[in-house]
């Protein structure tokens, strides 16, 4: 009977029903079957690797976290002027306030003056909370990440806040050190990527510390 | 290791890795594209569609089933984004209004994947995973047919056939597309990329911050994605987001994803056509123009030039740690090189020569090595032309693959060529003769601002997807112009290219002579890739020097 109606008539039907089936094959059964299967085999990976300090969730192992506190004072568009909480290591900075529902980079172009005085700022900020000198500063931390969820920061920056975060928990260099290695990967396979300090696991190790 | 050594061994591994794929999936390709035999399960589908396998078409019954097919998932998924609030795991999200539905509605069938949208704050977990997922198969298969339909226009003879779009969209899903996503899937999972329905899980910072962790079925989305060249992240960030990206390995198999097929392909068509060292021919052009652009990126990411950049110290605003300046730069080629568009640092950020070389990159038409299907199909149609040029200069009638090109061949093939650049520029003029679309840019402080939107319409007539992402794309004048562009862009060359195989089928192959144009050797590589780069040098060059190279140099 369909071989009576005109071509393009018998090609839309064609079409819906391919549609309907590729549809239940690719859109209904395969995402079922992937979330069955990675749920069983790779439960915390499929799950956000969520990570406990004291038996509570305090994070994701892969999504970056604040680590300062409000002023009470706002910017001149109205936003909350946040500072770093020193006795934490710092991420870095974030487009998204590191909103886990929501993800960013700046969109600054790399001639924005606008950028330029944030990174000047930025780089003041950081250098004074280390008390360092500004050059000192690496580039990571005075730039947004891609996401702005980024959980890591380069071995420099964590270096750089080492000596800090130690004299505000009291503990020594050496001990917040170790801290840094324990949390720093590698390049994947010895040359894929760059190394990284993942801020968030470090920082979850500290608070372990009490 | 010095980050050069890394990252050279980084781009050697990845070449190491097609390298050893090539062969035995491009041969597998060229099987299942070329085998009388259908499985059980197709067999089971074809009843249900309505259609014979056995029947092949003509051109144009083939570009009808095409259009219509996508027509229609068009509108499904048009529905799916208007109705979704109603619909099962919406996460509470409204119906997408109309102009952005139908933007992205555009955008996935016509295999970009341009996001006007923010995925976290727009769209449910269903229309993700039953509609957009989805047409990144469906659409990376239509890709696929339409190249599959053009090597058979060459290897054909005296037949107005040129094979059955259902058969070939059905195989290229089933046999070559799903069982490498079933095992990328678990690929991914196993380092760090989720996959669940969670709406979002609440935790409390060490320092008593609350915070949502976000989820979703990603790793079934993700690994199509980039295989079917489509780019869409499930999360705003794309492929910086570490749900999507978590680690170097990562990021290396997804760009290995990106480009495997548009690579095995080259082989495919060296086996259909019978001649293995035509297929060698046309990957060493890909092969040329995709490390040129990459050592290109890399530069000019590394030297660091911009006001900013200089502030910063190096080019890491929009960028990862765990991935830095050489692993950005490699995914940034190979993400406008094909037509994925996914991306793992803000191209807007990149310092001016960096981004502008990819925003040249999509120039090319992405046939470097493309998107999957198209990349083939468009360095195909650009290789006839670079015949035709031969041929005027020694004055012969040209042939490529014992095919003659004839004045009807070259009408279609200079039509195919013109119809993205039209769009592309007369959609960039428009945008930036009117104020309210001038309005979007983000970046106005120099020249930056209209590459924002020149790379904007490049991305929607190319089908990449990728963007200079400050500009404010969700308004009714990009969400129609763009989708428009999209269309066009995808769909008029694709008739052009079908018409050209029904065309190619019909001939006799003639003898191959003294006086034909050997077109599997260097002389010919280096010819086509001069084609390349000529003819869209001279059609972007003006728009060009006013973006990237206006603040650039």
């Amino acid at each position: 009977m369909a071989s009576n109606l005109p071509g393009s008539v018998r090609q839309f039907g064609v079409a819906l029903r391919a549609l309907l089936v590729f549809t239940a094959i690719l859109g209904i059964v395969y995402p079922l079957v992937m979330t069955g299967v990675a749920q069983a085999v790779f439960h915390s990976n499929a799950n956000g690797s969520i990570v406990k300090v004291n038996g509570k969730d305090v994070a994701s192992d892969l999504i970056g976290q604040a680590y300062t506190m409000d002023t009470g004072k706002k910017d001149a568009d109205g936003n909350a002027i946040m500072v770093a909480v020193p006795k934490w290591f710092q991420t870095r900075p974030s487009a998204v306030d590191y909103d886990g529902m929501g993800s960013s980079a700046s969109q600054y172009g790399p001639n924005n003056p606008d950028l330029v005085k944030l990174i000047e700022q930025r780089r003041q900020d950081v250098a004074k909370l280390e008390g360092v000198d500004p050059s000192q500063v690496p580039p990571d931390a005075v730039t947004a990440s891609g996401s702005g969820l980024d959980p890591a920061i380069s071995p420099a920056y964590a270096a750089l806040q080492v000596n800090r975060v130690a004299r505000e928990r009291g503990l020594s260099v050496d001990q917040v050190k170790q801290l840094v290695k324990e949390n720093t990967k590698g390049r994947t396979l010895g040359f894929l990527g760059e190394p990284a300090v993942n801020v968030v696991t470090l920082n979850n190790a500290l608070a372990a510390l009490g | 290791m010095s980050d050069t050594a890394a990252g050279l061994l980084q781009v050697g591994f990845l070449l190491l890795c097609l390298a050893a794929v090539y062969r035995p999936l491009g041969g597998y390709m060229a099987r299942v594209f070329t085998s009388d035999k259908d499985l059980r399960v197709e067999r089971v589908t074809y009843k249900l569609f309505g259609v014979d396998s056995k029947a092949d078409q003509t051109w144009g019954v083939y570009a009808r089933s095409l259009i219509a097919f996508s027509a229609l998932s068009l509108i499904l998924l048009y529905l799916l984004q208007r109705l979704q609030h109603w619909l099962p795991l919406s996460l509470g999200l409204p119906n997408v209004p109309s102009g952005l539905a139908f933007n992205t509605a555009a955008s996935f069938v016509a295999n970009t994947n341009w996001q006007s949208y923010s995925p976290e704050v727009t769209m449910g977990h269903l229309v993700q995973f039953a509609g957009l997922a989805v047409q990144n198969f469906l659409s990376a298969a239509v890709g696929i047919a339409v190249a599959v339909a053009l090597i058979r226009g060459f290897a054909r003879a005296k037949t107005d056939r040129i094979g059955n779009f259902w058969v070939d969209l059905t195989r290229t899903t089933l046999r070559i597309l799903l069982p490498i996503a079933v095992l990328g899937t678990l690929a991914l999972v196993a380092m760090g990329v989720v996959q669940n329905f969670s709406g979002g899980h609440e935790v409390t910072s060490v320092i008593g911050q609350t915070q949502t962790i976000p989820g979703g079925p990603v790793a079934s989305q993700e690994v199509i994605k980039e295989l079917g060249t489509n780019g869409g992240g499930f999360y705003n960030a794309n492929s910086a987001h570490p749900f999507e990206n978590p680690n170097g390995l990562s990021n290396l198999f997804e760009i290995f994803l990106e480009l495997v097929i548009p690579v095995a392909l080259t082989r495919t068509f060296g086996l259909m056509v019978k001649d293995k060292r035509q297929g060698y021919a046309i990957l060493g052009v890909m092969g040329t123009l995709w490390a040129a652009f990459t050592f290109a990126a890399t530069f000019f990411e590394n030297q660091g030039a911009g006001t900013a950049t200089q502030a910063a110290g190096a080019a890491m605003e929009g960028k990862e740690t765990r991935f830095g300046e050489w692993a950005s730069a490699l995914f940034a080629t190979s993400t406008t090189g094909t037509s994925t568009g996914a991306v793992n640092s803000a191209h807007d950020s990149f310092t001016p020569l960096g981004g502008g070389t990819a925003l040249f990159h999509m120039m090319l038409g992405e046939v470097s090595p493309g998107g999957t299907g198209t990349g083939l199909y468009g360095m195909l149609i650009l290789a006839v032309l670079a015949v035709f040029v031969a041929g005027l200069m020694v004055g012969r009638t040209p042939e490529y693959l014992k095919k003659k090109i004839t004045a009807r061949e070259m009408k279609l093939v200079s039509l195919y060529i013109l119809t993205t650049p039209t769009v592309v520029l007369i959609g960039a003029s428009l945008a930036m003769g009117l104020a309210v679309a001038r309005a979007s840019i983000f970046n106005t402080d120099s020249p930056h601002g209209f590459s924002e939107v020149l790379y904007a319409f490049t991305s929607a007539g190319n089908n990449n997807g990728s963007a200079f992402g400050g500009l404010s794309a969700n308004i009714p004048f990009y969400n129609t112009a763009l989708g428009l562009v999209m269309l066009l862009g995808r769909f008029v060359p694709i008739v052009f290219a079908l018409a050209l195989a029904g065309s190619l089928a019909q001939q006799q192959p003639v003898p191959v002579t003294q006086g034909t144009l050997p077109t599997h050797k260097a002389l010919f590589v280096t010819l086509l890739v001069g084609t390349v780069l000529i003819v869209t040098g001279l059609t972007y060059f003006p728009a060009l020097t006013l973006g990237p190279l206006a603040e650039g140099l």
